[in-house]
């Protein structure tokens, strides 16, 4: 086989592989989402987050509108202070948003739900949401619902 | 009866010490092979040649492996998860299991078994049939000529390989799930791309199969340079070099994994 082929060959293989790089980071991976960094940043402050993780999705009316950038525990507060980057397209949440700890399906994994309220100013970067309601936790139900049905007897 | 037992122990620490002594000339063998590896980016031409070889002729059993692994994963993840009714995320099974393990992995052995023990045998040749010497002779640095662009050619061309055989795994998931299964096709997509992270899954991935494939050409072209010069001494470097290289990268997968996917 003569330098001009095996050149050619090669210089395919090397074309396959980068473009079999190309197509995982742009088909199955989250790349073409990565514009999360220039967002703004709210915090919600919780009782109990549940299962919810750094990089778990904020959504509000089911749609996708940011990240959960970051959770740490308020030692002062005894609550979980969750910080998110919301996109910045999606600047318009009034101040008395409602944040919610919400599980997508039965087992799905948990996720921030806003929920837009009536005030006429908006939230800003940096800004604190302050109605919020926690994940719910199944041993705090099940105790509940048995108390309920004693005090019912 | 003392003599015996005394011979024993002799024999264990003959074996040790051959081993260390081994270890050490692999090493060395390295240190050598590094060294003159700049000097051969005068040379494009030979690494050219052996990317054709190591590279380009790999690629057959690399997409066929491939293709067959992502279908066949495909398939197991649908029947294990439609009991859950998460059959949705069969994608995600596949493409995780593909980018941080498979991938690297089963191209690492395949490489192993097709090119480096092709490598092994043709060094080893050149060295039963006195070739290295000869170009000593001739004041041509072997290790320069020889050894470094089928170093060089095979740490590059493992990245790529495993690149290509994740993705053509996921094309077969692709056509097994969604073509013969029925899945939804936008949510084949669209679950992989909300669960699989560039950083973490796709260069990480990377990063294994370039490990991999250094430890590999390592093996491959040291047990060459390093046989018995006799048809036998050849046979059992050629073994070695299948036999090593695979041990190496499962170990070394563990590890790896444990490091990356540690938290």
């Amino acid at each position: 086989m003569n330098t001009r082929t095996i050149e050619l060959m090669v210089g395919l293989f090397v074309a396959a592989g980068l473009a079999a790089l190309f197509m995982l980071a742009m088909s199955v991976s989250n790349l073409t989402t990565y514009g999360d960094n220039d967002g703004y940043v709210l915090k919600a402050r919780f009782d109990n987050i549940g299962g919810l993780k750094v990089r778990s999705q904020v959504s509000a009316s089911g749609v996708r509108v940011g990240r959960v950038t970051g959770i740490e525990y308020d030692n002062k507060g005894y609550e979980a202070l969750v910080t998110m980057s919301i996109d910045r397209r999606y600047d318009k949440f009034p101040l008395d948003t409602s944040a919610s700890v919400l599980t997508s399906g039965l087992l799905g994994e948990q996720y921030i739900g806003l929920d837009p309220g009536a005030e006429e100013e908006y939230l800003k970067s940096g800004s604190v949401i302050h109605i919020t309601q926690s994940a719910l936790v199944l041993e705090q139900i099940i105790g509940q619902f048995l108390y309920n049905m004693a005090d019912n007897k | 009866m003392m003599n015996a037992v005394l011979e024993r122990f002799r024999t264990i620490g003959h074996r040790t010490l051959s081993s260390i002594r081994r270890l050490g000339r692999g090493h060395l063998f390295l240190l050598n092979v590094i060294s003159v590896l700049a000097g051969m980016m005068t040379r494009p031409g030979l690494l050219i040649k052996q990317m054709y070889s190591v590279g380009v002729l790999t690629l057959i059993i690399i997409v066929v492996a491939g293709l067959f692994v992502g279908m066949v994963m495909a398939l197991q993840s649908y029947y294990a998860l439609v009991d859950f009714g998460a059959e949705d995320s069969v994608s995600v099974m596949v493409v995780l299991s593909l980018l941080r393990e498979l991938g690297p992995v089963v191209t690492g052995l395949l490489f192993a078994g097709r090119a480096g023990s092709a490598l092994t045998a043709e060094i080893g040749l050149m060295k039963a049939t006195e070739q290295l010497s000869g170009m000593e002779m001739m004041a041509v640095n072997p290790m320069q000529r020889v050894i470094a662009p089928r170093f060089l050619a095979s740490f590059l061309s493992m990245p790529l390989l495993a690149l290509i055989f994740s993705a053509v795994g996921v094309i077969g998931a692709y056509m097994v799930a969604v073509m013969l299964l029925g899945l939804d096709d936008g949510a084949f997509w669209s679950q992989a791309q909300a669960h699989v992270d560039v950083h973490l899954d796709i260069v990480n991935g990377i990063i294994k199969s370039a490990v991999f494939g250094f430890v590999a050409a390592w093996i491959a072209v040291f047990e060459g340079y390093d046989c018995i010069p006799t048809s036998e001494g050849l046979g059992q470097a050629t073994t070695r070099t299948v036999v090593y290289s695979s041990l190496a990268i499962l170990g070394l997968d563990f590890v790896l994994t444990a490091l990356m996917f540690g938290d």
